[in-house]
């Protein structure tokens, strides 16, 4: 085993009780990772559709021997939403911080900066570190060379890179999903719910571009980071983020941990992920400070 | 209320200020601004100019040191708030955890604005930049309704900034990374957004094509102008129908609702535009001069929508966010 960890990044689809249950189930007693974020972290009107489904999904996770961290919203708006916020940063457990608000609560007690979160730069990192950062995910546009920058020049505090899934690009105050069936975000009907993995955008000529999660713009493309872990352990890199899709993330994950293990090259492991039902074609542009949405071949 | 105008060039600044701006925002010709355009922006010896002129007319020069700063770089984001200082900036305006706590422990005297690219929308998320770094006023994204900013303001100790006029970004601003994934550079990193020279306009039958990294963004039709090929303004398929999904190609009028925006607390009302032309400029200020004038003499908010209509994108206007109809 290397010392580099993966990470199941939280589900940023409006998934039924019933689909986080049986997901979560097979991840606990199957999937090769070792960190699990639960929660909600993009719309804050979905949450009481779950909020009773997440006890059980922790306590099977933990009982599978993963380490459970809490995520919180990205863009908490309403009283309801500060106060998950508050909630969920007055547990023990773990916490991703999405964004600042989470910080005012939870400053000095150990989380997560989440890729929502702009981390950019060693200051930034130290100045969380020092408020009990344990581990930063930065935003997904910031290449590896800048994040390699940043974790040499940072003590105390573990780098994640996103490393699988459709990219989180924007969240938004409006709901792309209620404004596309002629609805306002506040009386939405939960169309996202029918997108399991996001609804496909297109261009006016049939390209491929981004999908709509509700107040969320992904890529279209899926992103996937396929590097060893002597390559990664030399960026500084301790955690790869797998985020996840209805795709089998089962076998993404073992995919991953094989790669991490020396037991698939890169190449390989490209090819296994591209013979699953992703939801788009692969890109990692960012990860080479080129376009996101550059395909492999071609960085 | 304050009236805050932009600045790209110190000609603009010059008309902003005659126009009756109580501020002016303008950035350095570089990476350390979310306006970095060819031909825009300030070097320091034209701050330092601009700030005499504006004091000289009770003007107030707020200088924009708001992209992240790059890792390994981070000295020349320091340095040019240094320099704004220096200049006699009257504030700076940052986003970066490393420009906030530089200009905190540097400059603790000088006025500490928190950019919209921050995107603190919460009571939380304001007090904590508070307490760490003693902000005197927030910028706020884009996405909020009046009476979300009332009960806000409410709960908060700072000053609020909102913007009232000009481009109209969609998506929470500072947390967008359109741009990056279609051409590689972004407003938090490079201060730009869909630049310029990712932009591509192609003729066939069917029209002019607008194209931004090769991605099409919308058609016109043979003879109608074409539009800038703006991400988040783009015509779109998706669920079987094509529309312009995210947003029309509008812009923000708030005008109608100066008052409003009065009675929710807000401190300064905020003209979007540092990339638009003295003449733009100095029309635009001249009219929201008189507007809140008139909003702070207590009478009825003159009707500018109208007055205002051919400055905007395609002529189109939208109140956004401060109507929650708008989500």
């Amino acid at each position: 085993m290397s010392g580099v960890s993966l990470t199941l990044g939280p589900v940023f689809f409006h998934w039924s009780a019933d689909r986080l249950l049986d997901f979560y189930r097979r991840i606990a007693d199957e999937a090769p990772v070792d960190r699990v974020h639960v929660g909600e972290t993009v719309c804050g009107k979905r949450m009481p559709f779950t909020d009773a489904a997440w006890p059980e999904i922790i306590e099977r996770l933990e009982r599978g021997g993963k380490e459970v961290v809490l995520s919180t919203l990205a863009a908490p708006a309403t009283v309801r939403e500060r106060r998950s916020i508050e909630e969920l940063c007055g547990e023990d457990r773990l916490v991703e911080v999405n964004d600042f608000t989470a910080l005012r609560w939870r400053n000095g007690r150990p989380f997560v900066t989440g890729p929502f979160l702009n981390v950019y730069n060693e200051a930034a990192a130290a100045f969380l570190a020092a408020r009990g950062a344990r581990t930063i995910c930065p935003p997904v546009e910031l290449a590896l060379g800048a994040l390699a920058g940043m974790a040499k020049r940072s003590t105390g505090v573990e780098f994640e890179a996103f490393a699988f899934g459709r990219l989180p690009l924007a969240i938004s105050g409006r709901c792309y999903h209620a404004r596309m069936h002629g609805l306002h975000k506040d009386s939405c009907r939960f169309m996202c719910e029918q997108d399991p993995d996001g609804l496909a955008v297109d261009t006016l000529d049939d390209q491929k571009f981004l999908a709509i999660n509700g107040v969320q713009t992904l890529s279209s493309q899926v992103h996937v980071l396929c590097l060893g872990s002597a390559e990664l352990t030399g960026l500084g890199i301790s955690r790869l983020r797998l985020s996840p899709h209805t795709a089998d993330m089962v076998a993404v994950a073992k995919i991953y941990r094989d790669l991490l293990d020396g037991k698939e090259t890169p190449e390989q492991a490209r090819f296994l992920l591209s013979c699953l039902d992703l939801p788009g074609t692969m890109v990692d542009g960012f990860a080479f400070g080129a376009p996101g949405c550059r395909s492999p071949q071609a960085a | 209320m304050e009236l805050v105008c932009p600045a790209g060039t110190p000609a603009t600044l010059r008309a902003a200020v005659e126009a009756g701006a109580d501020a002016v925002y303008c950035g350095f010709r570089d990476d350390t601004n979310a306006r970095n355009f060819p031909g825009l922006n300030f070097s320091p010896a034209e701050l330092a100019e601009g700030v005499r002129f504006a004091h000289g007319h009770g003007a107030r020069v707020l200088v924009a040191i708001n992209t992240f700063a790059r890792v390994g770089e981070i000295d020349r984001w320091r340095q040019a708030v240094d320099t704004a200082v220096r200049c006699g900036a009257d504030a700076v305006i940052a986003a970066d955890l490393a420009v906030l706590d530089h200009m905190a422990r540097a400059h603790p005297d000088v006025r500490l604005h928190l950019s919209v690219q921050a995107a603190a929308a919460t009571p939380e998320a304001i007090a904590f930049y508070a307490d760490a770094f003693g902000i005197h006023r927030v910028v706020l994204p884009r996405v909020l309704s009046v009476q979300e900013i009332a009960a806000l303001n409410r709960a908060i100790e700072v000053e609020t900034e909102v913007f009232v006029f000009g481009g109209l970004c969609v998506m929470t601003e500072g947390r967008c990374y359109l741009s990056s994934y279609a051409t590689g550079k972004s407003p938090n990193l490079n201060g730009v957004c869909s630049p310029p020279e990712f932009v591509d306009y192609s003729e066939s039958a069917q029209g002019t094509t607008a194209r931004l990294g090769g991605f099409t963004i919308d058609r016109y039709a043979p003879g109608a102008p074409a539009g800038y090929p703006t991400l988040c303004k783009g015509l779109f398929k998706a669920g079987g129908q094509t529309s312009h999904l995210f947003e029309d190609p509008v812009s923000l009028n708030a005008g109608s609702m100066l008052a409003a925006l009065k009675a929710a607390g807000v401190t300064a009302m905020k003209i979007e535009g540092r990339q638009r032309g003295k003449g733009y400029v100095g029309d635009v200020v001249r009219a929201f001069r008189r507007a809140v004038d008139a909003v702070e003499a207590g009478g009825e908010a003159i009707e500018i929508d109208r007055l205002l209509a051919a400055q905007s994108e395609g002529g189109r206007q939208t109140t956004g966010a401060y109507k929650k109809t708008w989500r």
